[in-house]
Protein backbone atom coordinates (compact mmCIF):
# COMPACT_ATOMS: atom_id res chain seq x y z
CA UNK A 1 0.00 0.00 0.00
CA UNK A 2 1.76 2.97 -1.44
CA UNK A 3 -0.18 5.16 -2.80
CA UNK A 4 -2.24 7.95 -0.25
CA UNK A 5 -5.85 8.93 -1.20
CA UNK A 6 -8.13 11.71 0.33
CA UNK A 7 -11.67 11.80 -0.26
CA UNK A 8 -13.85 14.03 1.59
CA UNK A 9 -15.73 12.32 4.53
CA UNK A 10 -19.56 13.65 3.33
CA UNK A 11 -19.05 11.94 0.12
CA UNK A 12 -17.86 8.42 1.46
CA UNK A 13 -21.20 8.60 3.78
CA UNK A 14 -22.94 9.06 0.51
CA UNK A 15 -21.35 6.19 -1.09
CA UNK A 16 -22.21 3.99 2.37
CA UNK A 17 -25.55 5.93 2.27
CA UNK A 18 -26.32 4.42 -1.42
CA UNK A 19 -25.12 0.91 -0.92
CA UNK A 20 -27.16 0.31 2.37
CA UNK A 21 -30.33 1.63 0.54
CA UNK A 22 -29.67 -0.83 -2.25
CA UNK A 23 -28.94 -3.89 -0.36
CA UNK A 24 -28.71 -6.89 -0.44
CA UNK A 25 -28.46 -5.73 -4.00
CA UNK A 26 -24.58 -4.62 -5.26
CA UNK A 27 -25.05 -0.79 -5.05
CA UNK A 28 -22.73 1.24 -7.66
CA UNK A 29 -21.95 4.50 -8.82
CA UNK A 30 -19.28 6.72 -10.05
CA UNK A 31 -17.11 9.27 -8.09
CA UNK A 32 -15.77 13.06 -9.98
CA UNK A 33 -13.41 15.31 -9.07
CA UNK A 34 -13.12 18.82 -10.15
CA UNK A 35 -10.78 20.45 -12.00
CA UNK A 36 -7.94 20.52 -9.66
CA UNK A 37 -8.63 16.55 -9.04
CA UNK A 38 -10.48 16.95 -5.74
CA UNK A 39 -13.19 14.33 -5.30
CA UNK A 40 -16.41 16.67 -5.40
CA UNK A 41 -19.77 14.52 -6.24
CA UNK A 42 -20.95 10.91 -5.81
CA UNK A 43 -23.04 9.82 -8.69
CA UNK A 44 -25.10 7.07 -7.80
CA UNK A 45 -26.30 4.49 -10.40
CA UNK A 46 -28.56 1.43 -10.62
CA UNK A 47 -27.61 -1.90 -10.81
CA UNK A 48 -29.09 -3.65 -14.22
CA UNK A 49 -28.17 -6.93 -12.67
CA UNK A 50 -30.31 -6.19 -9.44
CA UNK A 51 -28.09 -9.27 -8.30
CA UNK A 52 -25.99 -9.63 -4.69
CA UNK A 53 -22.78 -10.60 -6.02
CA UNK A 54 -22.68 -9.01 -9.49
CA UNK A 55 -23.16 -5.14 -10.97
CA UNK A 56 -23.35 -3.58 -14.06
CA UNK A 57 -24.04 -0.15 -14.30
CA UNK A 58 -27.26 1.00 -16.15
CA UNK A 59 -26.45 1.60 -19.67
CA UNK A 60 -28.08 4.59 -19.94
CA UNK A 61 -27.06 6.29 -16.23
CA UNK A 62 -23.85 5.62 -17.26
CA UNK A 63 -24.21 7.60 -20.25
CA UNK A 64 -25.82 10.59 -18.64
CA UNK A 65 -23.36 10.70 -15.85
CA UNK A 66 -20.64 10.50 -18.13
CA UNK A 67 -22.29 13.70 -19.73
CA UNK A 68 -22.59 15.69 -16.52
CA UNK A 69 -19.34 15.03 -15.75
CA UNK A 70 -17.79 16.28 -18.81
CA UNK A 71 -20.38 19.27 -18.99
CA UNK A 72 -19.42 20.23 -15.61
CA UNK A 73 -15.66 20.29 -16.25
CA UNK A 74 -15.02 17.03 -14.00
CA UNK A 75 -13.35 13.83 -14.18
CA UNK A 76 -14.09 10.31 -13.63
CA UNK A 77 -12.06 9.82 -10.12
CA UNK A 78 -13.58 7.18 -9.03
CA UNK A 79 -15.89 3.76 -9.11
CA UNK A 80 -17.32 2.57 -6.55
CA UNK A 81 -19.74 -0.70 -5.71
CA UNK A 82 -20.32 -2.77 -2.35
CA UNK A 83 -19.86 -6.28 -1.46
CA UNK A 84 -22.61 -6.54 0.38
CA UNK A 85 -21.86 -10.38 2.38
CA UNK A 86 -18.00 -10.43 1.76
CA UNK A 87 -15.46 -8.47 2.18
CA UNK A 88 -14.29 -5.45 0.16
CA UNK A 89 -11.55 -6.63 -1.39
CA UNK A 90 -11.74 -6.76 -5.85
CA UNK A 91 -13.00 -10.26 -6.45
CA UNK A 92 -11.69 -11.94 -9.86
CA UNK A 93 -14.68 -10.57 -11.27
CA UNK A 94 -14.12 -7.04 -10.48
CA UNK A 95 -10.50 -7.88 -11.72
CA UNK A 96 -11.28 -9.18 -15.23
CA UNK A 97 -13.78 -6.50 -15.90
CA UNK A 98 -11.97 -3.40 -14.68
CA UNK A 99 -11.62 -1.18 -17.83
CA UNK A 100 -11.00 2.31 -16.04
CA UNK A 101 -7.03 2.16 -14.94
CA UNK A 102 -6.64 5.45 -14.49
CA UNK A 103 -9.88 5.70 -12.22
CA UNK A 104 -9.67 4.21 -8.05
CA UNK A 105 -11.94 1.64 -7.80
CA UNK A 106 -14.22 1.82 -4.54
CA UNK A 107 -15.33 -1.15 -2.67
CA UNK A 108 -17.71 -0.78 0.29
CA UNK A 109 -17.63 -4.10 2.79
CA UNK A 110 -21.05 -4.17 4.34
CA UNK A 111 -20.63 -7.70 6.28
CA UNK A 112 -19.33 -5.78 8.92
CA UNK A 113 -20.34 -3.13 11.18
CA UNK A 114 -18.81 -0.58 11.00
CA UNK A 115 -19.10 -0.68 7.28
CA UNK A 116 -15.29 -1.17 5.17
CA UNK A 117 -14.71 0.85 2.39
CA UNK A 118 -11.46 0.35 0.72
CA UNK A 119 -9.91 1.71 -2.17
CA UNK A 120 -7.45 0.03 -5.33
CA UNK A 121 -6.00 0.75 -8.42
CA UNK A 122 -6.19 -2.02 -11.24
CA UNK A 123 -4.16 -2.10 -13.89
CA UNK A 124 -3.84 -4.67 -16.78
CA UNK A 125 -4.85 -7.22 -13.71
CA UNK A 126 -2.62 -6.10 -10.97
CA UNK A 127 -4.32 -4.82 -7.95
CA UNK A 128 -2.67 -2.21 -5.33
CA UNK A 129 -4.29 -1.00 -2.82
CA UNK A 130 -4.37 2.64 -1.81
CA UNK A 131 -4.44 4.22 1.82
CA UNK A 132 -7.68 5.95 2.12
CA UNK A 133 -8.23 8.72 4.35
CA UNK A 134 -11.67 10.27 4.87
CA UNK A 135 -11.25 13.74 5.55
CA UNK A 136 -13.47 16.87 6.98
CA UNK B 1 -19.20 12.88 -43.71
CA UNK B 2 -17.34 13.91 -40.52
CA UNK B 3 -18.87 13.18 -37.11
CA UNK B 4 -17.12 13.90 -33.70
CA UNK B 5 -16.29 10.59 -32.03
CA UNK B 6 -16.07 10.85 -28.07
CA UNK B 7 -13.04 8.46 -26.73
CA UNK B 8 -13.50 6.68 -23.33
CA UNK B 9 -9.98 7.46 -21.09
CA UNK B 10 -9.21 3.53 -21.32
CA UNK B 11 -9.01 4.17 -24.97
CA UNK B 12 -7.18 7.21 -25.11
CA UNK B 13 -3.83 5.89 -25.29
CA UNK B 14 -4.58 4.56 -28.65
CA UNK B 15 -5.56 7.61 -29.87
CA UNK B 16 -2.78 10.27 -28.38
CA UNK B 17 -4.91 11.37 -25.58
CA UNK B 18 -7.43 12.46 -27.72
CA UNK B 19 -10.93 12.84 -26.07
CA UNK B 20 -12.57 13.43 -29.34
CA UNK B 21 -12.01 12.89 -32.77
CA UNK B 22 -13.45 13.72 -36.15
CA UNK B 23 -14.05 10.89 -38.28
CA UNK B 24 -15.94 9.65 -41.46
CA UNK B 25 -18.64 7.42 -42.00
CA UNK B 26 -22.13 7.23 -43.26
CA UNK B 27 -22.63 4.55 -40.63
CA UNK B 28 -21.32 3.25 -37.34
CA UNK B 29 -19.47 0.25 -38.62
CA UNK B 30 -17.65 2.61 -41.25
CA UNK B 31 -16.74 5.16 -38.41
CA UNK B 32 -15.30 2.31 -36.34
CA UNK B 33 -13.37 1.41 -39.72
CA UNK B 34 -11.86 4.31 -40.54
CA UNK B 35 -10.86 4.87 -36.43
CA UNK B 36 -8.70 1.56 -36.84
CA UNK B 37 -7.18 2.85 -39.60
CA UNK B 38 -6.32 6.12 -38.01
CA UNK B 39 -5.52 5.05 -34.17
CA UNK B 40 -4.54 0.98 -35.37
CA UNK B 41 -5.64 -0.99 -32.26
CA UNK B 42 -8.54 0.82 -31.23
CA UNK B 43 -10.70 -1.88 -33.53
CA UNK B 44 -10.36 -4.88 -31.65
CA UNK B 45 -11.16 -3.29 -28.03
CA UNK B 46 -14.49 -2.43 -30.05
CA UNK B 47 -15.48 -5.31 -31.96
CA UNK B 48 -14.90 -8.84 -32.08
CA UNK B 49 -13.45 -11.42 -34.28
CA UNK B 50 -16.79 -11.70 -36.33
CA UNK B 51 -16.75 -7.86 -36.46
CA UNK B 52 -19.95 -7.57 -34.10
CA UNK B 53 -20.07 -4.88 -31.17
CA UNK B 54 -17.89 -6.47 -28.06
CA UNK B 55 -20.61 -6.96 -25.07
CA UNK B 56 -18.74 -4.80 -22.88
CA UNK B 57 -18.94 -1.89 -25.31
CA UNK B 58 -21.76 0.47 -25.37
CA UNK B 59 -21.90 2.99 -28.56
CA UNK B 60 -24.63 6.28 -28.27
CA UNK B 61 -25.50 7.96 -31.39
CA UNK B 62 -25.86 11.43 -29.77
CA UNK B 63 -28.41 10.55 -26.73
CA UNK B 64 -29.46 7.20 -28.32
CA UNK B 65 -28.04 3.71 -27.54
CA UNK B 66 -27.65 2.15 -30.95
CA UNK B 67 -28.54 -1.14 -29.76
CA UNK B 68 -31.66 0.24 -29.60
CA UNK B 69 -31.18 0.96 -33.23
CA UNK B 70 -29.80 -0.30 -36.13
CA UNK B 71 -26.70 -1.59 -34.44
CA UNK B 72 -23.17 -1.28 -36.22
CA UNK B 73 -25.67 -0.07 -39.16
CA UNK B 74 -27.01 2.57 -37.44
CA UNK B 75 -26.67 5.41 -40.15
CA UNK B 76 -25.19 9.10 -38.79
CA UNK B 77 -25.52 12.19 -40.28
CA UNK B 78 -23.09 15.44 -40.32
CA UNK B 79 -22.99 16.89 -36.41
CA UNK B 80 -23.57 13.76 -35.11
CA UNK B 81 -22.12 12.66 -32.18
CA UNK B 82 -20.61 9.49 -31.20
CA UNK B 83 -19.86 8.28 -27.67
CA UNK B 84 -17.72 5.71 -26.81
CA UNK B 85 -18.46 3.86 -23.32
CA UNK B 86 -16.98 0.85 -21.97
CA UNK B 87 -19.38 -1.31 -19.59
CA UNK B 88 -18.49 -0.52 -15.49
CA UNK B 89 -19.37 -3.94 -13.52
CA UNK B 90 -18.11 -6.76 -11.58
CA UNK B 91 -19.14 -8.16 -8.27
CA UNK B 92 -18.25 -10.00 -5.44
CA UNK B 93 -18.21 -13.27 -7.38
Amino acid sequence: MNEEVTLPAVLGEEILAHCRAVRPEEGCGLVAADASGRPVAVIPIANALHSPVRYQMDTREQFDAMKRIRREGWSLWGIFHSHPHSEPSPSPTDIRLAYYPECYYLIVGLSTDPPKLRCFTMVDGRVSEAALTLVP
Amino acid sequence: MAVTVRIPTPLRKLTGNQSEIREEGGTIREVLKNLEVHYPGIGERLTDESGELRRFINIYVNEEDIRFQDGLDTKIKLGDEVSIIPAIAGGAE
